[in-house]
Parts: C-alpha cells; structure tokens; sequence
C-alpha cells in the first residue's frame, strides 16, 4: 500500500504542474491586456494566487528552491497587485523567466536531484532588483457609507481593489443575489462574466444564514462606472435585488472616528470632483450595506407544515362540536352553551389562521410578469415582429408554488401567440390593424381564484383547420366534427398533435402543443379556455386556484359515502341512464360524442357495501381528464363544488393508491379526495387487476 | 467520530491535511471532509455540525475571513472552532479573522506535527469528546 504522505506528494507535484502551466497562460493573457494598455487587475490577481499557492505548496512539502523563490514572486506580484508598483515590460520578462524556472525545478523535484540551479539563481538575483521600487499612492478622500462588518471580512487585496475602483470615481454598489446551491457555480460564473462588462465584483459575502437547504444570499459589493438604471437592465433578475451605495457627506474635519472593526481601511474618493449624485440630505442615513428589511424568508415547506396544522385542529374541532352535540342530547344545558361558545371562537380563530397563513403565501404575479415581458421582447425581435406588451394585474397574489410553476405555461402560450397569432406587420396594414401587434396580460381575482387571460390582436385561430387537422389524427369522428359547437372546436387544440404545426418555425419548433400547456396548468388545480373570433384575436384564459392548499372539488356520493374530485381533473359530469353502456374488451364503457370512454365503478374497486341505500336506477358519470386519457367514474349522486383543504392520509395508509389524501367535510364527516391521476392510471393501464378485483366484490 | 470540513482551493494542501490528520500518527477518530471553495463550503455546512473547520483565507470570490463572519452568525456553526491557514506575510488578515471569531492560525508553509498539535488543541477545547472506539467503524 502506497505511503499516503507519498501519494500526497505526487498529487503536490502534478498540482505544482498545472499551477505553472495556468500561471504562464495567466501571464500571456496579461502581456496581451498590457499591451492594449488596460491591465486587467484580476489577472495579476491570479497570478498572485498561483505563485502563492506554489510557495505555501513548497513549504508543505519541503521543496525549499521552490519555496525560495515563489517567496520573492509573491511579494512581487502582490506589490503589482496592490498598486505598490506598475507593470512594466521588464517586469512581465521576469515573471516569464520563472515559469521556464519553475518548470525545471519541478523535473528536479519529481526526480529527487538537489543540483545548483542557475537560472534560478539568476532569477533571485532580478527580482531581488525589481522589488525596490515601491511608489505608493495616497488614498482620495470621500467616506462611503459601507457597513464596518463588510469592511472587516475584506482581505488585503479586496480592500485594495475597493480603493483603487474609489479613485477612479466609480459607484458601489450592492448586489443581492440568491443562488441556488446546486447551481451556483454555473450561475455564478455567468454573473461574473456579466459583471465584468460593467465593473468589477470586489468581494461575494455570504448574507446571514441560508435561507433554506438549498440555497442561499449572497452579498456582492461591485464597482462600476455605469449608473443604477444600466446595471439593472444587465444584471436585473428575479434573484437579484441591486442597490446603489450613496456617498457619506462628510464635512472635511469630522473624519468619523477610527472603528476598530472597520480595519485599517478609510474608503475616500474625492467629493469634489464628482458631487454627489444625491442631493437628498436625507441620504445620509441611506442604504447601506445593511439590512433594513424587516422580513424574514421561510420556506414554503414550513407553511406546508403548518396548514397541515391547520388541518389537524379543524378535525379536533369538528370533535367538539360532537361533543357539544351529545351534551345537547343528554340534556346539560349549561355546559353544552359553555362548549358551544368555546367551539365558535376556536372555530373564528382556526379561520384567521388559516387565512394568515395562506396570506403568507401569497406573491404578486408581478414576478412572472416581469420575466414574460424579457421574453416577449426577445421572441418579437426574433420574429422581426413589433409587439407592444400591456400587462394589468400585476400586483394580484397568488401561491407561490403556482408562481413557480406558471412560468413555463405562460411562456409557451405567448410565443404561441406571437408566432401563430399576430401577423406580419404587411398583413396587419391590409386589414388595417396597427402595425404593433398588442399581446395583453390580465391577472385579476375572482372569488377563491385568480384569472389570467393572455389575449392577443392576431389572426384568430382558424376552426376550420383544427377541426380537419383533429379529423386526420384520429382524435374525433368526421361525422361527429360537424356537430361540435364553435366552443368545442376551439378546445380541441388541447389534444396532442392538434396545435402543433406541420413546418417547424424558429420559433416554436413545431410550436408547443397546447396540450402539454394544458397538462403543466392542470397539474395546479387550474383549467385553461380558449375564446378567438377570426381576424380579431385569440384569448386564452387559465382559472387557477388562489392556492394549492385549498382545492376546488366536485363532491359526490358513492355507496352512502362522500368522495371529492379536484375540479381540476373533472371535464364534465353527464347523467347514465341505464342499459346505456356496453361491454367492449371485457370493459365497460360508453360512447360519448363518437368516442369511447371506458368506465370505472369505483363502488367495486374498492369494494364499498351499500348497506343503507341499494344502488340507484339512474347513475352520473364525471369525466375525469389527464391529457388525452379520460376516464368516466360512475357515482351515485353529484353533491356539488366545494372548496376543500386536503389532509394528507395517515401513515398506515400512505401506500394506499387512488386517494389524494382526506378532507373535512364540514358536518364532521371526513371524505377521501380521489387521486384522479393515479385512479385513471390504474384503470386504463392494470385494467385486468382491477377488473378481477371488481368481480371479486361486484 | 468527530467530522473536520478543510477548506482550501489548493487540493495538494487539502490531500496534506486529510493525510495528516487521518494516518495513524495523526488525530484519532476525525473524518475530514474537503470544500474546493467558500461556496463549495458553504454546500458542505449544512451537513455539519462539524467538530473543526480548517479554512484557507485566500481563496477567490468568498474568503476566509467571510466564511468566519458566516458562520459566527449561524445558530448551527456559532460555536465551531475555526482554524486559520494564511501566509507568514498577511498579518493584517491573520487579525482580522481572529477578530470576526476565527480560533486560531497557522502560517504556512507548517509541518504535519504542527497541524496535529493544533488540531488536537482545538478539538479538545471545543469540549467534542471522540466516540468511544467500538462506535467508530475506524479500521
């Protein structure tokens, strides 16, 4: 077994080896940017690093020519890199020679010679001569208003990059950026590839705890010479929040008195050569490095928590009411008036709670918006399409989680409008539209749902084409397309293959099917429709829930029990008159406007006993939809909407397939929340399992 | 065991330390973890609490001394020892990390004795008594 000191070593060596190899490039891109007459500070800096890793790597492992002279090369770079002295061509010659020194005594290393190297003596000898002139700069004089505990986690070199940006008469300024810890490393560097077009990045300062597992803030102090609004527009994003440092207007002679914790550093620039861009005195007391929010950043996992809370004591209250019940019936008066009492406050508080903490949720959809109007932008320059976006709404809240998720969904539907819906601004003046094509967001609240409508002034979907194209697909019979409404036809751009085009544009590819649209907006307990008038427009319009903690339901009965189907999953309810469905392959189902669509009697799935009430005469059916599989499920009777908070299923039964979990019924019943997903997977796929269980209890 | 995170962007310095520390003549019961970086630190963090954070100061875009401001202000990291690495030549950020709550430093270049000492020093002030040997899988 190999000495793992040994094996430590050879990773030292091949480590010492690209070191050098990196630092020669390093000084071959910096001849190059001396040359075009701008040093790049953050190559020496990175010089500096190199050789300064070499030298502390030679210690470790006691290779004393090389620590030697990595010794007399740090000092000189940190000089270059500190501003203590100028980079000149002699002094790029010498760091030249040393990477040709480095490399022959590395092969003396890895060969275990101890010979008398002269070049590297002749080396020793020029640095020992250039390491003499020393010319330091005094600092300028304007405080700047930063925040002592950032100044005390500055290195030397960050702090001299501070300074050095200062006496240029750049602007600071604060960048908060939230990373996503597994992604930082790629974000970062296309933040700092960014960044290095408009100034340069001084430090990146963790800001306080991480806000969650997975991600965290992260302070960066930047230097530039471009103005607030500039940096925005480059580096805006949803993660970024950018804030301009003001200057501090310091009287001369009440220099503040020496903080211990600011370090050694006074940061000044000269106020009278750039005045302040603040006339405001107020600003004084202006942003600094420090927070001045008085939020705080939870997880969204948290508040899941503690709905499930919430959840858990509307059960125990429905037990007091109960229990307040049977008192009533046994009689005791007083205490039944007591609990009563005691019942409703707890009820009222439950409710306040419930909606703070629903409250807390809540984002604008402002978000989203901001990041679709970068889009819009993009695709219509793409396009050579002018576009003008109005967006209203905004500030309507909504889940976060939704926010999340409707990014996506938007995005393909205004790509979709403005490829197939406006026209080339030749075709709009001969019907005599404005050039401008106009794509319009609308967000607003309706009762326990937000509305988003994305509406364009294009040409309008073409029914005859979609109704031929859904023909050629197979997805409807040609005799049954003549019946269909205008309504009817327009949906069917949410079946697969039907919105997609046949020649692949730039834009869209083949276009985002609709279809997949509508999944992703399905999967958020929300629904889409489609509204268009040939030659005006087209408006699609998504119904979502406010929040995913609370669900729309269709509540129905099946076997005297109460079941609840997230309205989102239900197409349409339609009423089974007996003898109207038929055996096909061993399966029932029925014939639904020239389709089939198989049933599921979930009576004898999962094998409930009418014991009450024999099965009714007459049956409903809800269509139950996921993409492209429909399922009718046959209950007794239909209840009606409800709005429902889903409790998750006890441990003991969390393996149980085909229920989203349970929810309180309200008159202290608890009713299971069908999993439509799962359900319309288990029967349309392990059809035969499920037939033999249904015979089993049929 | 007892779980030491060294950060540092130079893997031979890394492979030096987990070398030293984990061979027979080095601390007992420590399993060490390497950050390639402050953010590569930052990831490793929450794995913690760890008994000791060995960390390098220069180290480009988050340092050193920030890491030790971070985790000074974490609930989870308030009270793990901090060791230093910096050169003989930066003294003024060698005081600025002990002054934002680092434990200690080392100049390097340091010897492999050195290092255990400190290591040792540290752990036994931070009151992290080893598992007792037959919980540690340590062959």
């Amino acid at each position: 077994m190999a000495d793992p000191t040994e094996k430590a070593r050879d990773e030292f060596l091949s480590e010492a080896q690209e070191i050098v190899e990196t630092l020669s490039r390093n000084l071959l891109d910096l001849d190059a940017s001396a040359r075009s007459g701008a040093v790049d500070p953050a190559l020496i800096n990175e010089a500096f690093r190199a050789v300064h890793t070499l030298k502390g790597l030679a210690g470790l492992f006691g290779a004393q020519r090389l620590g030697q002279m990595s010794h007399r090369l740090e000092d000189l770079l940190d000089d270059l890199r500190l501003g203590r002295m100028t980079l000149g061509p002699d002094v790029l010659d010498t760091l030249f020679a040393a990477v040709d020194v480095y490399g022959r005594l590395l092969a003396q290393e890895r060969e275990g010679r101890d010979d008398p190297s002269p070049a590297a003596d002749e080396l020793l000898a020029r640095l020992e001569k250039l390491g003499s002139e020393a010319p330091s700069r005094a600092a300028p004089a304007t405080e700047y208003d930063l925040d002592p505990s950032l100044l005390a986690v500055l290195t030397e070199y960050e702090e001299h990059r501070l300074r050095a940006n200062l006496e240029q008469k750049m602007r600071l300024y604060r960048l908060r950026v939230e990373f996503d810890l597994t992604t930082i490393d790629k974000a970062l560097e296309d933040m700092k590839a960014r960044a290095k077009r408009h100034g340069e990045i001084i430090t990146y300062l963790p800001a306080g705890e991480a806000t969650s597992a997975d991600a965290i803030e992260l302070d960066l102090l930047m230097a530039s010479r471009d103005d607030l609004a500039t940096l925005i527009g480059a580096l805006g994003a949803d993660n970024v929040v950018i804030e301009e440092i003001p200057r501090k207007r310091t009287s001369v002679g009440t220099a503040p008195p020496h903080k211990p914790y600011a370090g050694d550093l006074v940061v000044r620039a000269d106020e009278s050569v750039r005045p302040s861009v603040h006339g405001d005195a107020s600003l004084e007391q202006g942003p600094s490095l420090r927070s001045l929010t008085q939020t705080v950043r939870v997880d969204i996992r948290k508040l899941d928590a503690l709905m499930n809370v919430v959840g858990e004591l509307a059960i125990v209250r429905g037990s007091i009411a109960r229990m307040a019940e049977r008192l009533r019936a046994e009689g005791q008066r007083q205490l039944t008036a007591e609990l009563q009492r005691l019942h409703r406050s707890f009820e009222r508080r439950l409710a306040e709670m419930q909606a703070g903490i629903l409250e807390v949720r809540m984002v604008p959809l402002g978000q989203v918006f901001d990041r679709l109007a970068r889009v819009v932008r993009q695709i219509g320059r793409e396009m050579s399409k002018e576009i003008r976006l109005v967006i209203t709404g905004s500030e309507t809240e909504i889940d976060k989680l939704i926010v999340e998720e409707l990014s996506d969904p938007l995005m393909h539907m205004i790509r979709n409008a403005i490829d197939h819906g406006i026209e080339p601004s030749n075709l709009r003046a001969e019907v005599g539209k404005p050039p401008a094509g106009t794509i319009a967001l609308n967000a607003y609240q309706k009762g326990n749902h937000v509305m988003i409508e994305v509406e364009d002034d294009g040409r309008g979907i073409d029914e005859q084409a979609v109704l031929e194209k859904a023909v050629r697909l197979g997805k409807i019979a040609a005799e049954d397309g003549a019946e269909l409404s205008r309504e009817e036809v327009l949906a069917l751009v949410f079946l697969p293959g039907v919105s997609t085009r046949e020649a692949v544009s730039e834009t869209s590819g083949r276009g985002v099917g609709m279809d997949i649209v509508k999944t992703n907006i399905g999967r958020l307990g929300g629904i889409i429709d489609v509204q268009s008038e040939p030659g005006i427009g087209t408006k699609m319009t998504i119904t979502l829930p406010i929040t995913l903690a609370i669900v729309s339901a269709l509540m129905v009965h099946i076997a005297d029990q109460v079941f609840a189907i997230p309205l989102s999953t239900v197409s349409e309810a339609l009423s089974l008159e007996p003898g109207l469905s038929r055996m096909l392959d061993g399966r029932e189902v029925i014939t639904l406007r020239g389709a089939t669509l198989p049933l599921c009697r979930l009576d004898r799935v999962l094998g409930l006993e009418r014991r009450k009430t024999p099965a009714p005469r007459k049956h409903y059916v809800v269509v139950v939809s996921l993409g492209n599989r429909r399922l009718g499920v046959v209950v007794d009777h239909l209840i009606g909407q409800q709005d429902i908070v889903i409790k998750p299923l006890g441990r003991s039964l969390a393996s149980v397939r085909g229920f989203a979990g349970a929810t309180e019924l309200g008159d202290q019943r608890v009713g299971l929340v069908l999993d439509a997903a799962a359900i319309v997977d288990e029967v349309l796929s392990g059809a035969d399992v499920l037939r033999e269980r249904g015979a089993l209890h049929g | 065991m007892r779980k030491i995170l060294v950060v540092e962007d130079s893997a031979s310095t890394r492979a030096f330390v987990r070398s030293t520390l984990e061979s027979a003549q080095g601390v007992p019961d420590v399993e060490v973890s390497e950050a390639t970086s402050g953010f590569d630190a930052l990831r490793l963090l929450p794995r913690g609490p760890y008994a000791l954070v060995i960390t390098d100061i220069n180290m480009p875009d988050i340092n050193g001394l920030e890491l030790v401001q971070f985790m000074r202000k974490s609930e989870l990291h308030r009270a793990t020892p901090i060791l230093l690495i910096s050169t003989q030549s930066s003294e003024r950020d060698r005081q600025r990390g002990l002054r934002l709550g680092a434990s200690g430093y080392l100049a390097k270049p340091f010897a492999g004795k050195a290092l255990i000492d400190e290591v040792e020093r540290h752990l036994r002030s931070a009151g992290v008594a080893p598992t007792p040997a037959g919980e540690s899988g340590r062959g």
